[in-house]
């Protein structure tokens, strides 16, 4: 691996540190994949012929398995839950492999803050990757502020959601294939991150996303998963063919694929031209597929399929994010671009907007926080549309911890639901939210645990969400007031009404987000239990190698603010450094944000700014106030009277059937899909074409053929004589007269 | 002279044509392959008066193939015979597709 050119890096001031040891990074979670990898090809137990569950099959998804419907449990009712026969091993190797990926970039993030101010990245050459003539790809890592952000990110909550993972899945036979899995996921992960160039970025692109596939169908033994898994999948590509359609027009158009090249030579693009324009919405196109806007949002509520940790994880946290970081990434190619910046931000807007009103109707625990993430996401891209990508990688971090948390805050829910069920042998829901209720008696931890996460993602100040939520809003209202995207024009409509359409949209979402948060809350932990009394008995908090990640992501939404504490709140209160994030992120993208700000650090009079954090606090605090008033009597009625509510009319139940978009996208693209795959390539092609006339065609030639030559041999010594004759004096006639 | 000679040969050729194909007893169209093989050989024997001894060298070789074949087919005419009792070539077709 230490391949790369002593040159290469000879004069950065981080060579010679543990930067050099960044190629680690990627490889300590492909050696847990290797190791767990190996241990799932085991089974998970071996099985007598008399026992009745033998015939499952040892990677049937057996005992703990929360997700799943439960009409699969009938077997394993009343056995003692199956271990697979190396889960302690696992255990071990899949949590511990994420730690020390965490130390070390923590150590290389040290290393960073020692070596002073870096103005270039730390570029790693390992091999050449793709020499093919001018054509020559390197496999090379960068480590820059923006990229060892992401890393810290990703190795540590993705070791809070390992060790989560313990207790949550520890009795599933599948256990070591799960770590396996995962682990292969944050390695790719990482090499998202990591990736000096497209091509490698894109590796890391592919590659979570078949991770993601692989674990949304982690319990493929129900169609529905499976289902899930592939829709994602198929969801996904559309955005990748967009992601390849810009790598090529960069190759072409400006012969650099790595990050370095392309911004170099990004100069020479005409600032707002067709060319940068196009690359840029392709761009956007792949990050609609990966991070869930409209339009390819829908494969990420399906997602929610997969265990509840790898929501959390891939669904929330990280890999979803994946098209934040790229935009923020190509800042200096969307900094050029001002219509493809309004439109992600416009996307951004509608898709939060959209998203936010969805969640105010779901009643699966898991499908209200997987219409949150499209949401919040939304505002993500609102934050790099406008030009704040410091802001949207500070949404970013801060989403991370407290989604992340109420991720796994509701699995510590379903995980204590399922088990009352399965204790008495109950089939219901485990994750509908109208069969839980008063949960704050039996969880208390995870209860408090929880309202913070909430406050946070509700944007109640002090708490993380309400400093990078706040920091977007304020920047897409700055914008709208003076910068690039102002001047342009998106469709005919000048930029800054879009900008303030987008400022006003995402206002509607931050009080509908604490709306639909606030009656999560109310249904789930509030009122009284809607289970039985033998379900009741049952309830208690889940093991503390559950609830001890919830505490850490928990302090982490609290105070995840104190990453980029705004002026005007340093100014009333001096308890943190001002804007650390943006120092740390300026040798990144503080050009780009320059260039689309006109050259100056633009900011709001402290008046104005006010009063945009007061109708954002309000906008917060009055949904969560809403929400207590008018749904506070039913979260408190019966099982009974829940279900009553459940049968909407008009908008409400527009909303529970999610504007019908599955249904539209059925009806429009799958349907004909299936039907001219069905009728035409099926039924015509394949079946009339390929197998009737080129199979069976020329069968019946060479049977035509073949006939008429049978016919020729009549077997008379005569006929024959009589051909040779005349074949001889047309071959004389020919060479007389020819 | 060498006029005369083809002549007559392309006639003697004919004639062994003309019975192949119109006769169905074995034995005579037998007979009259013999008579294209000979008319043939005249040929030969004639144009060696032109160029070289080769052409009558040929006609020595040609003879001893047409003795051999003869010997052969004799026997495979006989052959037939005692199996169908016939040499009528219409009633012989066992090589029919």
């Amino acid at each position: 691996m230490l391949l790369q050119h002593a040159a290469a890096g000879a004069a950065h001031p981080l060579s010679g540190t543990a930067a050099e040891w960044l190629w680690l990074l990627p490889v300590l979670p492909l050696a847990g994949f290797v190791v767990n990898g190996l241990l799932s090809l085991v089974p998970a137990y071996h099985a007598g012929p008399a026992d009745p569950s033998a015939t499952h099959g040892g990677d049937h998804a057996e005992g703990m398995h929360a997700d799943q419907h439960p009409e699969d449990e009938h077997a394993e009712a009343g056995h003692p839950p199956i271990l697979h026969r190396f889960a302690s091993i696992a255990s071990i190797v899949g949590p511990l492999v994420l730690a020390l990926s965490f130390a070390l970039a923590v150590s290389i993030f040290v290393a960073m803050l020692g070596a002073g101010e870096i103005h270039t990245p730390f570029i790693q050459r390992y091999f050449s990757w793709m020499p093919a003539g001018e054509l020559n790809i390197e496999w090379a890592y960068q480590l820059d502020q923006l990229s060892i952000v992401m890393v810290l990110i990703i190795t540590g909550v993705g070791t809070l959601i390992h060790v989560f993972s313990i207790g949550y899945m520890r009795e599933d036979p599948g256990y070591p294939r799960y770590f396996a899995y995962l682990n292969l996921f944050v390695s790719f992960m990482l090499v998202l991150v990591l990736g000096a160039s497209y091509p490698v970025m894109f590796i890391g692109w592919e590659g979570v996303g078949l991770c993601s596939y692989l674990l949304i169908g982690f319990w493929f033994s129900a169609k529905a998963n499976a289902d899930a898994g592939k829709k994602a999948f198929i969801v996904n590509r559309i955005g990748d063919f967009g992601f390849l359609v810009a790598i090529f027009l960069m190759y072409a158009n400006l012969g650099a694929l790595d990050f370095a090249g392309v911004a170099e030579r990004s100069a020479q693009l005409a600032a707002g031209g067709t060319l940068v324009t196009a690359i840029c919405l392709f761009l956007f196109l792949g990050c609609t597929g990966k991070s869930a806007q409209i339009p390819l949002y829908t494969w990420l509520p399906d997602a929610m399929a997969g265990p509840t940790p790898v929501s959390a994880l891939i669904h929330a946290a990280t890999m979803v994010t994946a098209g934040v970081y790229l935009v923020a990434r190509s800042s200096f190619l969307f900094s050029l671009a001002p219509v493809a910046s309004l439109t992600v931000a416009l996307v951004g807007a509608v898709t939060a907007l959209f998203a936010a009103t969805i969640g105010l109707k779901q009643w699966d625990i898991k499908k209200v926080l997987a219409y949150s993430t499209v949401s919040q996401l939304g505002y993500m891209f609102i934050a790099v549309g406008v030009g704040a990508y410091v802001a949207g990688v500070f949404h970013l971090a801060t989403h991370a911890f407290f989604k992340a948390l109420l991720f796994l805050g509701s699995g510590s829910v379903i995980y204590v639901m399922h088990k009352a069920y399965h204790h008495t042998h109950r089939h219901d829901d485990a994750q509908d939210m109208r069969n839980m209720g008063g949960l704050r008696r039996h969880m208390p931890v995870t209860f408090v645990l929880m309202w913070v996460a909430t406050l946070a993602i509700a944007g109640i100040p002090v708490f993380a969400g309400f400093f990078s939520k706040d920091e977007i809003l304020g920047a897409a209202f700055a914008r709208a007031h003076e910068s690039t995207l102002a001047d342009a024009s998106l469709l005919g409509i000048p930029g800054s009404i879009v900008l303030y359409a987008v400022y006003a949209m995402g206002l509607i979402a931050a009080l509908l987000t604490a709306i639909y948060m606030t009656r999560m809350m109310l249904y789930t932990f509030h009122g009284d239990n809607r289970t039985g009394e033998a379900e009741r008995s049952q309830m208690s908090e889940a093991p503390w190698v559950m609830t001890g990640p919830l505490i850490v992501l928990a302090v982490l939404s609290a105070f995840g603010g104190w990453l980029n504490l705004p002026e005007f709140f340093t100014d009333v209160l001096p308890l943190g450094k001002t804007a650390s994030l943006d120092h740390w992120l300026e040798p990144v993208v503080g050009e780009a944000t320059l260039r689309i700000t006109h050259g100056s650090a633009a900011h709001l009079s402290a008046n104005t700014e006010y009063v945009l954090v007061g109708l954002a606090v309000a906008a917060a605090a009055s949904g969560i106030l809403i929400a207590f008033t008018m749904l506070k009597p039913a979260a408190q009625g019966t099982k009974e009277q829940a279900e009553v509510r459940g049968t909407d009319t008009g908008i409400e139940r527009v909303l529970a059937n999610k504007y019908y978009v599955d249904e539209a996208y059925d009806a429009a693209v799958v349907n004909p899909i299936v039907q001219v795959s069905r009728k035409l390539l099926w039924r015509g092609v394949d079946v009339g074409l390929i197998d009737g006339l080129f199979v069976n065609g020329s069968a019946w030639v060479a049977r035509g053929l073949g006939l008429a030559g049978s016919w020729v041999q009549s077997g008379q010594v005569g006929t024959y004589a009589w051909a040779i004759v005349v074949g001889v004096l047309a071959v004389l006639g020919a060479f007389t007269f020819g | 002279m060498i006029n005369e000679a083809l002549f007559f040969s392309a006639v003697l050729f004919t004639i062994g044509v003309v019975g192949v194909l119109t006769r169905r007893n074995a034995i005579i169209i037998f007979m009259c392959v013999e008579l294209m093989l000979n008319a043939v050989n005249l040929t030969f024997v004639a144009f060696s008066k032109l160029y070289g001894a080769a052409g009558q060298i040929f006609v020595i070789f040609v003879m001893t193939v047409a003795a051999a074949e003869a010997a052969v087919g004799l026997a495979i005419i006989i052959s037939i015979f005692r199996h169908r009792e016939t040499v009528n070539l219409e009633n012989i077709n066992l090589l029919k597709g």
